[in-house]
């Protein structure tokens, strides 16, 4: 933006005809960096107050203690001895994090096949039409679809019926409902949109003269796009995977609806704190190291793959 | 490459089997969501017109989502103006924070608005729901306005200026007709987003409840769900009309701005 300063310096001359060179720029900056701020103050403020001040509430809230009906205000770390000690709150949020991880990974695998399809494989102009048809279902209930996962992976669900009716199988199966692996098919479905699309604008910006280079230079198809196609698309992968980790790790619906007792993640931890139990500190303290935790791990994926991101 | 594209329908139909089940059921004449299907019925539609919790429900969400739209489409189109025109000190790490509830957990943003109302001392309105909805549609509205803003070509403005307009005269008769396909798409998505919303509304809702919420108190009960699932088919049908709507303007302002299409809404 600031490297097209032209036509506004003309205008700047037309008002101050004796301003050097410098002078103009540092002004222009000036009014400039006036108008930017001035125009994003109501959405920074805004921000600042529903979301940083709440955040920072939350904060100070896991340091606080529930004393019956009222808060005790001293701070303490017992929440969080409690939530290390504790092996419920040690379960749900080892669990959360295995549970988003292995949804990130079952979702970026299955969606990078489909970006690349779409990127390399469709007609220019069908390509809108491809992007459209992916993210439609991901604009209907996202209650709704949880359920119905629920209606597909039943003992009398969608799927047993089906393979019995088939013959596959002879008695319903029981694995796929009422346990983490629900939880995962139910988060991979829901997240897919959330992956093809990331992956999908990286491929798109990959010059595609580099891999005919690379073909001319003579590597095959499959070296071609391991050592050309996947490297330049690696931003894109990365941020899908960041885009489905740190939210997954936060659901709520799909462990209540399919998880069972033995797939409940954090999220329902927290509403219990909050909700039920009425320990806003404890679930203050949940929420703080559910966060963390996760932040942690971010910064390392991102650490893990600075050569690409540059 | 046959295979990767038998793998994209497949891929497909594992998108759409959930979305495409919703209706089957709907119509279907049974008390119990499974196969095999017993025969056609339109009574679960017929028995959503009576009840008034629902209509209640369904007044009280459309109310919230054409408010946070409306906040989050003012509230996006000043952060993508300012982000895509102006230089400022500070903009990187201000836009990120922004941006933050794209990425940030629901139930995080739900709780820590929760605990500040409560310590305010707030009771739990339709208008706390706005307050968390207008949060986290804003990103959004700015992902779409931003788009239409980039595209803009600086000269008009400035021939405008030059040719004796102020600021404000060259922003609301050049600018803003350029960018209001961006601006009608961005607010049909953050309608959508809050119409949609549950953990919010959930933690935030106070005796009036959200559609989703109401959805979600429902599906404790076996004998409500063939009503849900007609329910559900008519969400689906007022979303896919709201999205094709958002859709067509979102490229007509494409096409305005004489940009390229990259597609998607994100």
């Amino acid at each position: 933006m600031y490297a097209k300063p032209l036509a506004p310096r003309r205008r700047c001359r037309k008002l101050n005809p004796g301003l050097g060179g410098a002078k103009q720029i540092s002004t222009r900056f000036d009014t400039d960096a006036k108008r930017g701020l001035t125009l994003i103050s109501p959405t920074a403020i805004y921000v600042l107050l529903l979301l940083a001040v709440p955040l920072a509430t939350i904060v100070a809230f896991s340091f606080w203690s529930q004393d019956f009906l009222s808060i005790d205000r001293t701070l303490t770390l017992k929440n969080y001895r409690e939530a290390f000690t504790d092996p419920i709150y040690r379960v749900f949020l080892l669990r959360s994090l295995w549970i988003s991880g292995v949804v990130t990974v079952v979702t970026v695998v299955l969606a990078f096949p489909i970006a690349y399809f779409v990127s390399f494989h469709v007609p220019p102009e069908r390509k809108a039409l491809w992007i459209f048809l992916i993210t439609i279902p991901f604009w209907t209930s996202y209650l709704l679809r949880a359920f119905l996962w629920k209606v597909i992976l039943g003992f009398n669900g969608v799927l047993n019926s089906g393979l019995l009716g088939l013959g596959l199988i002879d008695e319903p199966l029981t694995f796929i409902l009422y346990n983490t692996n629900a939880v995962v098919i139910t988060l991979a479905h829901a997240f897919a949109p959330f992956t093809i699309l990331p992956i999908y604008v990286a491929l798109e910006k990959i010059d595609r003269s580099l891999l005919e280079a690379s073909q001319d230079l003579g590597e095959g198809t499959a070296r071609t796009f391991f050592r050309v196609t996947l490297p330049l698309a690696m931003p894109g992968v990365v941020a899908a995977t960041l885009i489905v980790f740190i939210p997954t790790i936060g659901d709520y619906v799909t462990p209540r609806l399919v998880g069972g007792p033995d797939g409940l993640m954090i999220a329902n931890m927290i509403q219990t704190q909050f909700l039920k139990l009425n320990n806003a500190p404890m679930g203050a303290a949940l929420s703080v190291l559910a966060m963390g935790a996760v932040t942690l791990i971010s910064l390392i994926f991102l650490f893990a793959n600075r050569r690409f991101l540059k | 490459m046959n295979w990767l594209r038998v793998y994209a329908i497949v891929y497909l139909v594992f998108l759409y089997l959930p979305v495409l089940l919703l209706p089957i059921f709907s119509f279907n004449d049974a008390t119990v969501i499974a196969f095999p299907l017993q025969g056609f019925t339109t009574q679960w539609f017929k028995e959503l017109a009576g009840i008034d919790a629902l209509h209640g429900a369904l007044k009280n969400s459309l109310f919230i989502g054409i408010v946070s739209a409306t906040l989050s489409t003012i509230l996006g189109i000043c952060a993508a103006r300012a982000s895509t025109r102006y230089r400022f000190p500070f903009k990187a790490p201000i836009m990120g924070a922004i941006m933050l509830p794209l990425v940030l957990p629901e139930i995080i943003v739900a709780v820590s608005l929760l605990v500040v109302l409560m310590q305010l001392g707030f009771s739990l309105t339709s208008w706390t729901v706005i307050m968390g909805h207008t949060l986290i549609c804003t990103p959004f509205a700015i992902a779409i306005l931003s788009s239409s803003f980039q595209g803009l070509d600086q000269s008009l403005e400035e021939a405008a200026v030059d040719l004796g307009e102020t600021r404000w005269g060259a922003f609301s008769k050049i600018i803003l007709p350029l960018v209001t396909p961006g601006i009608v798409a961005s607010f049909l998505i953050a309608f959508t987003i809050s119409m949609d919303e549950f953990i919010i509304a959930f933690f935030l809702t106070g005796a009036d409840p959200t559609l989703p919420v109401y959805i979600w108190s429902q599906l404790r009960f076996p004998k409500r769900l063939p009503s849900v699932m007609a329910l559900g088919t008519l969400l689906i049908v007022a979303s896919l009309v709201l999205l094709s709507i958002a859709e067509y303007f979102r490229r007509r302002g494409i096409r305005r701005t004489g940009a390229k299409d990259s597609g998607g809404f994100l």
